[in-house]
C-alpha cells in the first residue's frame, strides 16, 4: 500500500506503485479536476500539484508520489467556497467547453505562489506547456491577472477583514 | 640600508616593466578607428542569398538575438567562467548597430576580433574562428547583415572584473591564443575535406563549444573537439572520445546536424536545437562537408566498439511496440515488471519505460536508452536538464515533446534514477557525485531564472 | 426559415437522393403546408409541455433537444425561459438532449440551437405563461390584463394569488402550440440580453462531476478498444490469453476487426489494451493520397457537379482586368482536448442505457440500434457533456463502443475512454478541399463577371445509418460505409458559403461533389463555410488590390445588406481601419466578411499581423471582430463563441493540417499536430456586438472561423506583399514567399 497525502488528508492507496497518478486520483480518490487530455504530457489537461510545483499526472506514476503533498484543483477551493483562483476564473467566465481548465488553475496557482505581479509574458511562459483548443486563452490570461490582483489586495489587508486568506 | 634601496630599485624596476609592459601591450595592441560611412544600400540579391546561408551555418542570430528580441540586435547574455559578455546589436541600425561599418571594418571584426571604433572584442564572438573565414564570405555576410531589418537597441555593459573588462587585456590574449586566418588548405586532404573542415572550424565554429578551454578560456588545440561546457549543456566530444552507443557516421552526422534528429542518436537538445534548425536552410553540400570533416576528425571507431555499435544498431533497427503503431491503442507501451527491492528500476519502469519503449521511432518517440549519448557521456548534466526540463513543445510546428520531471523527482530520487539509467543503458563506469551534479544543475537554474529577469 | 426543408431534415441530409441547387424562396413557397408553421423546433414537436413542465411545487423544468458543448446554450435557453415566465433566471432548470425526456432537434450543429431551440422554447414559454394567466384571470375572477407576475406567482391588484405549481396542476399543459406567441419586448427584458454566468462554469473550476469522463455508476467497469493500425485493415491473427490473465481483466471482446478489452480497474483496462494490441496482427492494404500532392489528388477524383449559382448579366462578354487564383486546405483535425468516450449498462429488461457527448442523441441511438439489431425503444442515449467537439468528432462512436461492450457484459456500466492517438488517427476529419476563382473587373474597379469552383466530399457522414459508426464497420458482420451526399443549399456542406453575399451581376458556382473520400470525414466547425470564405475572402483582396481599392470600401461597394454593411463598418471602425496601414516594420493588416451560410449570423473581422521577416513567423498583436446575431440572449456567452472562433480559425490557418504517409495516419498527437499555444496568442482579441433587439435569433457558433482565417491571410499578403493560398500559412511557407 502507498500513502498519499492528497489535499491535505493521507490516503492509503491499492493501485500498482507504477499506475500513473492521475487514474489514482480519479479512480481510487474520485477526484474529478485533473484530466485525461493525451496520457503523454503535451497538453497539461491532467497537472497537478507535488511539493507546491507542477506536474503532469498522467505520466508520473504514483510511486514518485509518496510521501509528498499532493494538491488538486479540489484543494484551491470548492462550488461554494471556491479559492481566489475559482472566483476569478467565474467572474471572468473563462471556459468553454472548461475541459483545460483546471489544469490552467493549477499552473496560474504555482506561478502565483511565486509571484503575485506576474507579467503578461511571464503568465504566457507558464502556460506554454498548456493546450486549449476552444480558443479560450484570452479570458485565461484575465483570469489570471484578475486573481493576482485580489491576492494581492488581499495580502496587504489587515487580517480579520480579508474575506478569507489567499490559498497560497 | 642598501638592501632597501636595491629593493626599492627593484620594486621600481618591476613596476616600471609592468607598467611598460601594459603600455607595450597596449601599444602592441593598439588599432586604428576606421572611419564610418553612410549605411549602404544596393546589395546585389544573389549575393545576399549567399550571405544568408553563410550567417546559416555561422548561427549569428542565436547569439546575436536576445530572448523575445528582434532578430541580430543584440543583448543576449553569455555567461563565461570570467562574468557576462552581451551579444552586440549587429543590425544595420546607425546608431546602436553596425549601420556605419564599412565592409572593411566588418571583414576586421571577422578576421581580427577588433570593431570599427578600433577595440578589441571579447572571444565570447569566437573570431578565432571565423578569422578563418575568406574576404569572399564575409563580403557575403556582410551584404546579408546590411540588408537585415535596423532596430534601435544598445546591449547592456559587459559585466566583467578589472581588469578584464579593460580591452587592451585581450591583445595579450590574442597574442597567445589567435593564429589570423583566413584558412589555407590543407594538401593532404581533397577538396571536400578541405571545404568541410574551412567550414567546421571556420563559421560553423563546432570547437567553440565542442573542445576544452584553459584557463584563459582558450580552445586547447591540441584536443581538438574532446567536449566543452555550453549554456549549463555539456557538448559532448564530437572527436575520437565520442560517447555515442552507435558510432557516428558522415550521413548519420549529416541528417542529424540538417534534420536535428538521427534515428540511432535521438533528437537536438539544448544549443543544438538551433544549430540543426540553421542547418536546415543551408545548402545539403556544405552540411555534408562539416559532417565529414567532424567524421574524419572522430576517425573510424576501434573494432571492439564498431562490433558493440553494430549489434546496437540491429537490436534497435526494427523497433516493435505500440508506438510503432500509435492509432491502434496508443504510443506507449506495457512497462515491465520491476525486481522487488529496485528503486531505481521501479522508478524507470513508472516514468520512462512507457515512452521509451514503445519503439514509436524518432524524432517524435522516446529514444530506445540504449542509444543515449547523455547516458554514455562522462557528465550527467545533460541528461539531469533533459529529464528536469524535459523537451518543450516547439511553437506552431512539429517536434517532440517531453514532459518535464524536475517537480516529480525528489533529488534523492533523481539520483536513483539517473544511477540506473547509467548502469542499466550503458557499460561505462558508474558516475560519481550524481548528488553535486543534481545541485549544481538546480543552481544554474535559480541562476539563469535571475539572469533572464533582468 | 425556407418552409419546404424542416429544420431536422436539413441536418441530416434529407434522405433520398438530393440535387443541390438554389431554390429560388417562389418556388419553396409553393411547397408549404397549408397551416403556418410554428415557430422553431415547435413545428417538429409542437405540444408545450414537451417543452417546459412545472410540477405541483411549481418547480420549471426546460427541455431541450439540443446539447450544451461548452457554448453556453443551456445556460441560454434558461434564459429566454425565465425571461417569457416571468421567472428569475435561477428558478428554471434546463434538461438536455435525452431520448427519454426531451424534443428530437436532431444534432446540436449548423449554429441552429438559437433559431431552432430558442426560438421554441421562448415561444412556448411565452404562451404558457398567457396559459397561465389565462387560468388566474378565471380563477380569480378579473381580466388577465390587470394581473402581473412575481416569482412563480399570478398576483392580482388585491394581493390576491395563484402560484404556478397550483395553477399548472389543475390544468393540462399537453396543448399544441400557436403560431403566433405573445413575445416579452426587448425593452423590457430582466434576463435576456444580460451577460449572466453559465450555470456549468463553477462545478468545472472546483472539480465538481461535469462531464461524461466523470460520470461513476456502482459496478462500472472500464473498457478500452483496439483499433486497427489503419483504414481497412483487418485482425490476422490474435492470442488474447496472456491478456485475459492480467490481473483485473473481465473480458476481452472480438468480433470481426472490433477488439476490445473490459477491466474492473482503469489502469488495469490501459495496460491489458496495450498487450492485446501487441498480441494483434494485422493485415493492411490501405492506400492513401501523396500528401505533398493532396490538391492534385482531390482534382484527380471522380466528381458530381452541382451548378449552385447560374446568374447571367446584363452584357454578354465583359472587357476588363480578369484574375484568377485557386486556394486549397488540408484535412483539418477537430482535436477535442478531451479524447471521446462514453459509458452504457445493459439492463435485465432489455433497456440498454448509453451516456454520450455526441451531438445528436437521437441519430446516434437510431444507428446504435441497427447496428445491434435492436428496436430503438430499447436504447436510450443522454447527453453529458464531453470536451469541445467543434463537430462530429469521436463522440458517436465512443457511444457505439460503450453499447456492444455494455451489451456483451449485461447488468455492468462500462466506460470507454478513447486515447488521445486513437481520437487523433480515427475522427473524421474537415475535408480537404480545392477552390478556384476567376473574376472579372470592369472599368470602374466593380466585379463584373464572378466564377467560382469548390471540390470537396461531403461534409457530413453524422449518423445516419449504422455504418456511420465505426464499431458497426469493423464487425464480422460489417455495415456499409453509407453513401455519401451532399448537403442541399441553401445550407450546404462543401459548398457553404460558396456563393457570396456580395452583388454580382454575373456569377456562377459550381459545388464539384466528390463522393470518394479517402480520409474519414465529416463535419467540422462551419463545415465548407472556412474554406469558403478563406477563398472568397482572399481573392476579394486580391480584386480590391488589382482595382487599386481599399479592401473594405470594396467590400462595401458590392454589397447591399444593411446588416452586412453594418457589421462591416463596425469591424472597421474598432480596428481603427480607416487610420491607414501598420508602420512597424513586417506589420500588416487584414479584413475579411462573411454572413454564416447567408442566413445565419454576420461576421467581421479585422486583424494586425506582425511577420517576422528572418523565420516567417506570424504573430497577431490584434483581432477586432464585429457581429450581428439578432436578438442576442447572452451577450457574454456571444463574445466567448467569438472569441473562441477566431482563435480556433488562427490555430487551423497558421499551423494544422492532417499528416498521413501512403498507408497510415501520422499526425497522431500534439507532437505531430502543433496546434495554437499560448505563446503566439494576439495581444488583444475585441468583440463588437452589433445589437438587434426584437430580431429572430441567429446562430453565431461557427460564423467567425472563415472571416477570420481570411482577415489573417490577407493581413500577412499586406504584410508581405506576397500572397499565400494554400493552408497552413505556415512561418516555413511565408519564409519561402518572401526570401531573403
Amino acid at each position: 500500500m502507498i500513502e498519499l497525502k492528497v489535499n491535505g488528508r493521507t490516503q492509503s492507496i491499492a493501485a500498482d506503485p507504477d499506475t500513473p497518478l492521475l487514474y489514482v486520483l480519479r479512480g481510487e480518490l474520485q477526484l474529478n479536476a485533473a484530466k485525461y487530455g493525451c496520457g503523454l504530457g503535451q497538453c497539461g489537461s491532467c497537472a497537478v500539484l507535488i511539493g507546491g510545483e507542477v506536474v503532469f499526472s498522467c505520466v508520473v506514476p504514483v510511486l514518485l508520489a509518496e510521501n509528498k503533498e499532493v494538491t488538486t484543483l479540489e484543494g484551491l477551493g470548492t462550488e461554494d467556497e471556491p479559492g481566489p483562483l475559482q472566483r476569478a476564473f467565474i467572474a471572468e467566465q473563462a471556459a468553454q467547453c472548461g475541459y483545460c481548465i483546471p489544469g490552467m488553475m493549477i499552473r496560474a496557482h504555482a506561478l502565483l505562489r511565486k509571484t503575485l505581479t506576474p507579467s503578461d509574458a511571464e503568465i504566457r511562459r507558464a502556460l506554454q506547456p498548456h493546450l486549449c483548443r476552444c480558443g479560450t486563452h484570452m479570458r485565461i490570461l484575465r483570469a489570471i491577472r484578475r486573481a493576482a490582483q485580489e491576492m494581492r489586495s488581499a495580502a496587504v489587508e489587515p487580517r480579520g477583514t480579508a474575506a478569507r486568506e489567499p490559498v497560497l | 640600508m642598501r638592501l632597501l634601496k636595491a629593493g626599492g630599485i627593484a620594486l621600481g624596476v618591476g613596476l616600471l616593466l609592468i607598467v611598460a609592459g601594459a603600455a607595450g601591450l597596449a601599444a602592441y595592441g593598439w588599432r586604428p578607428a576606421i572611419d564610418p560611412v553612410d549605411p549602404p544600400t544596393g546589395f546585389d540579391p544573389a549575393m545576399v542569398e549567399t550571405g544568408a546561408e553563410l550567417a546559416a551555418i555561422g548561427n549569428c542570430g542565436t547569439c546575436h538575438t536576445a530572448p523575445g528580441g528582434k532578430p541580430f540586435a543584440g543583448g543576449l547574455a553569455l555567461p563565461t567562467p570570467f562574468g557576462t559578455v552581451y551579444s552586440t546589436n549587429i543590425t544595420p541600425d546607425p546608431d546602436t548597430g553596425i549601420g556605419r561599418w564599412p565592409e572593411a571594418a566588418f571583414g576586421r571584426a571577422m578576421r581580427e576580433g577588433v570593431d570599427r571604433a578600433g577595440r578589441h572584442l571579447y572571444p565570447a564572438f569566437p573570431y578565432d574562428h571565423f578569422t578563418l573565414v575568406s574576404d569572399a564570405d564575409n563580403q557575403a555576410l556582410y551584404a546579408f547583415l546590411m540588408t537585415r531589418q535596423p532596430v534601435a537597441a544598445k546591449a547592456p555593459a559587459n559585466d566583467l572584473p578589472f581588469p578584464l573588462n579593460q580591452r587592451f587585456v585581450l591583445a595579450g590574449w590574442k597574442l597567445l591564443f589567435l593564429q589570423p586566418g583566413p584558412y589555407k588548405p590543407d594538401p593532404a586532404h581533397d577538396a571536400a575535406w578541405n571545404r568541410g573542415a574551412y567550414l567546421a572550424e571556420g563559421l560553423a565554429h563546432c570547437g567553440a563549444c565542442h573542445t576544452p578551454r584553459n584557463l584563459f578560456g582558450a580552445e586547447e588545440k591540441d584536443r581538438r573537439f574532446a567536449g566543452g561546457d555550453a549554456e549549463g549543456w555539456h557538448a559532448v566530444p564530437i572527436g575520437s572520445l565520442s560517447p555515442a552507443p552507435v558510432p557516428w557516421t558522415a550521413d548519420s552526422l549529416f541528417h542529424y546536424l540538417r534534420d536535428g534528429w538521427h534515428g540511432q542518436h535521438g533528437t537536438a537538445q539544448g544549443p543544438m536545437g538551433p544549430v540543426a534548425d540553421s542547418l536546415a536552410a543551408v545548402p545539403e553540400d556544405d552540411v555534408r562537408a562539416i559532417a565529414a570533416y567532424v567524421a574524419s576528425v572522430m576517425g573510424l571507431p576501434d573494432a571492439e566498439a564498431r562490433k558493440r555499435g553494430d549489434a546496437l544498431a540491429a537490436a534497435t533497427a526494427d523497433p516493435a511496440g505500440p508506438g510503432t503503431r500509435p492509432q491502434s491503442a496508443g504510443s506507449q507501451t506495457v512497462a515491465a515488471a520491476v525486481p522487488a527491492q529496485d528503486p531505481g528500476a521501479a522508478i524507470y519502469a513508472g516514468t520512462c519505460a512507457a515512452c521509451h519503449e514503445s519503439g514509436r521511432p524518432s524524432p517524435f518517440g522516446g529514444l530506445d536508452l540504449r542509444l543515449s549519448s547523455a547516458i554514455a557521456g562522462d557528465s550527467p548534466a545533460n541528461l539531469i536538464r533533459i529529464i528536469r526540463h524535459g523537451v518543450p513543445a516547439a511553437s506552431g510546428a512539429r517536434g517532440p515533446i517531453m514532459p518535464a520531471f524536475a517537480a516529480a523527482l525528489s533529488d534523492r530520487q533523481l539520483e536513483t534514477l539517473l544511477a540506473y539509467l547509467r548502469g542499466r543503458f550503458s557499460d561505462r563506469p558508474a558516475w560519481t557525485g550524481l548528488g553535486d551534479a543534481v545541485r549544481a544543475a538546480r543552481d544554474g537554474e535559480v541562476a539563469a531564472a535571475a539572469a533572464a529577469s533582468h | 426559415m425556407s418552409a419546404g426543408l424542416s429544420r431536422r431534415s436539413v441536418l441530416q441530409g434529407a434522405g433520398g437522393l438530393v440535387v443541390s441547387f438554389a431554390l429560388a424562396p417562389a418556388a419553396l413557397a409553393q411547397k408549404a403546408a397549408p397551416q403556418p408553421a410554428l415557430p422553431g423546433s415547435l413545428e417538429d414537436a409542437p405540444f408545450l409541455d414537451s417543452w417546459i413542465r412545472i410540477d405541483p411545487k411549481g418547480a420549471v423544468t426546460v427541455f431541450t433537444g439540443k446539447a450544451e458543448l461548452g457554448q453556453g446554450i443551456a445556460t441560454a435557453l434558461q434564459q429566454i425561459a425565465a425571461e417569457e415566465l416571468g421567472l428569475s433566471f435561477a428558478t428554471p432548470t434546463v434538461v438536455t438532449a435525452d431520448t427519454g425526456r426531451t424534443p428530437n432537434e436532431g444534432y446540436t450543429a449548423g449554429s441552429h440551437s438559437m433559431q431552432d431551440s430558442g426560438t421554441a422554447i421562448r415561444n412556448a414559454a411565452a404562451q404558457m405563461r398567457e396559459i397561465l394567466l389565462a387560468e388566474a384571470a378565471r380563477q380569480i375572477g378579473i381580466p388577465a390584463g390587470q394581473l402581473r407576475l412575481e416569482a412563480g406567482q399570478v398576483v392580482a391588484p388585491d394581493g390576491n394569488r395563484r402560484s404556478y405549481g397550483a395553477l399548472a396542476a389543475g390544468l393540462s399543459l399537453h396543448v399544441q402550440a400557436q403560431p403566433e406567441s405573445k413575445l416579452t419586448d426587448p425593452a423590457a427584458f430582466r434576463v435576456m440580453g444580460q451577460p449572466l454566468p453559465r450555470i456549468d462554469i463553477p462545478a468545472k473550476v472546483t472539480g465538481g462531476e461535469a462531464y461524461v469522463q466523470d460520470l461513476r455508476l456502482p459496478g462500472m467497469l472500464h473498457g478500452r478498444i483496439v483499433r486497427p493500425p489503419s483504414y481497412g485493415a483487418r485482425l490476422a491473427a490474435l492470442d488474447i490469453d496472456a491478456v485475459e490473465a492480467l490481473p483485473g481483466v473481465v473480458k476481452v471482446v472480438r468480433d470481426g476487426n472490433f477488439l476490445a478489452v473490459v477491466a474492473e480497474q482503469e489502469f488495469q483496462a490501459i495496460r491489458a489494451m496495450r498487450l492485446l494490441a501487441a498480441a494483434a496482427q494485422w493485415q493492411e492494404d490501405a492506400t492513401l493520397p501523396d500528401q505533398v500532392r493532396l490538391p492534385e489528388a482531390l482534382l484527380a477524383l471522380p466528381a458530381k457537379d452541382f451548378p449552385i449559382l447560374e446568374r447571367y448579366g446584363a452584357t454578354p462578354s465583359t472587357p476588363g482586368r480578369t484574375l484568377e487564383a485557386r486556394y486549397t486546405r488540408p484535412y483539418l483535425l477537430h482535436g477535442s482536448i478531451g479524447p471521446s468516450c462514453a459509458v452504457a449498462q445493459q439492463e435485465a429488461d432489455g433497456l440498454l442505457t448509453v451516456w454520450t457527448h455526441t451531438q445528436g442523441v437521437y441519430p446516434d441511438r437510431k444507428a446504435i440500434a441497427e447496428m445491434l439489431g435492436r428496436p430503438i425503444e430499447q436504447l436510450r442515449c443522454i447527453h453529458v457533456q464531453g470536451s469541445g467537439c467543434y463537430g462530429h468528432n469521436g463522440a458517436d462512436d465512443a457511444a457505439a463502443d460503450a453499447a456492444l461492450l455494455a451489451a456483451a457484459l449485461p447488468g455492468r456500466p462500462v466506460r470507454v475512454q478513447w486515447m488521445r492517438e486513437q481520437e487523433h488517427a480515427w475522427e473524421p476529419y474537415g475535408p480537404a478541399m480545392v477552390a478556384e476563382a476567376r473574376a472579372t473587373l470592369d472599368e470602374a474597379g466593380r466585379i463584373a463577371d464572378w466564377n467560382y469552383g469548390v471540390w470537396s466530399n461531403t461534409h457530413s457522414m453524422r449518423p445516419g445509418p449504422a455504418g456511420s459508426l465505426l464499431a458497426a464497420r469493423h464487425l464480422a458482420k460489417p455495415f456499409p460505409v453509407p453513401a455519401p451526399r451532399p448537403l442541399p443549399q441553401p445550407e450546404g456542406g462543401g459548398d457553404r458559403n460558396a456563393i457570396p453575399l456580395y452583388t454580382l451581376p454575373s456569377a456562377r458556382v459550381v459545388h464539384h461533389f466528390l463522393p470518394d473520400m479517402p480520409l474519414r470525414i465529416s463535419a467540422l466547425r462551419s463545415l465548407g463555410a472556412q474554406m469558403n470564405v478563406f477563398a472568397i475572402e482572399s481573392f476579394m483582396d486580391e480584386l480590391a488590390l488589382a482595382a487599386g481599392a481599399d479592401p473594405v470600401e470594396f467590400r462595401l461597394k458590392h454589397l447591399d445588406d444593411p446588416r452586412a454593411r453594418d457589421v462591416i463598418a463596425a469591424a472597421a471602425e474598432a480596428f481603427g481601419w480607416s487610420q491607414g496601414k501598420p508602420t512597424a516594420p513586417g506589420h500588416g493588416r487584414g479584413f475579411a466578411f462573411a454572413r454564416y451560410k447567408n442566413l445565419a449570423a454576420y461576421c467581421a473581422v479585422a486583424v494586425e499581423v506582425a511577420v517576422e521577416r528572418e523565420t516567417g513567423q506570424v504573430r497577431v498583436p490584434r483581432i477586432v471582430a464585429a457581429v450581428d446575431t439578432g436578438q442576442v440572449v447572452n451577450p457574454d456567452g456571444v463574445r466567448n463563441q467569438i472569441e473562441g472562433a477566431v482563435l480556433q480559425s488562427m490555430s487551423w490557418t497558421l499551423y494544422e493540417s492532417v499528416g498521413f504517409d501512403r498507408s497510415r495516419i501520422t499526425s497522431v498527437d500534439w507532437s505531430t499536430y502543433p496546434i495554437l499555444r499560448f505563446d503566439a496568442v494576439p495581444d488583444s482579441v475585441e468583440v463588437r456586438i452589433v445589437d438587434r433587439p426584437g430580431a429572430p435569433f441567429l446562430g453565431c457558433g461557427e460564423t467567425g472561423q472563415g472571416p477570420a482565417g481570411a482577415a489573417l491571410a490577407n493581413g500577412i499578403a499586406d504584410a508581405t506583399g506576397r500572397r499565400l493560398r494554400d493552408l497552413p500559412l505556415t512561418a516555413a511557407k511565408v519564409k519561402a514567399a518572401i526570401g531573403v
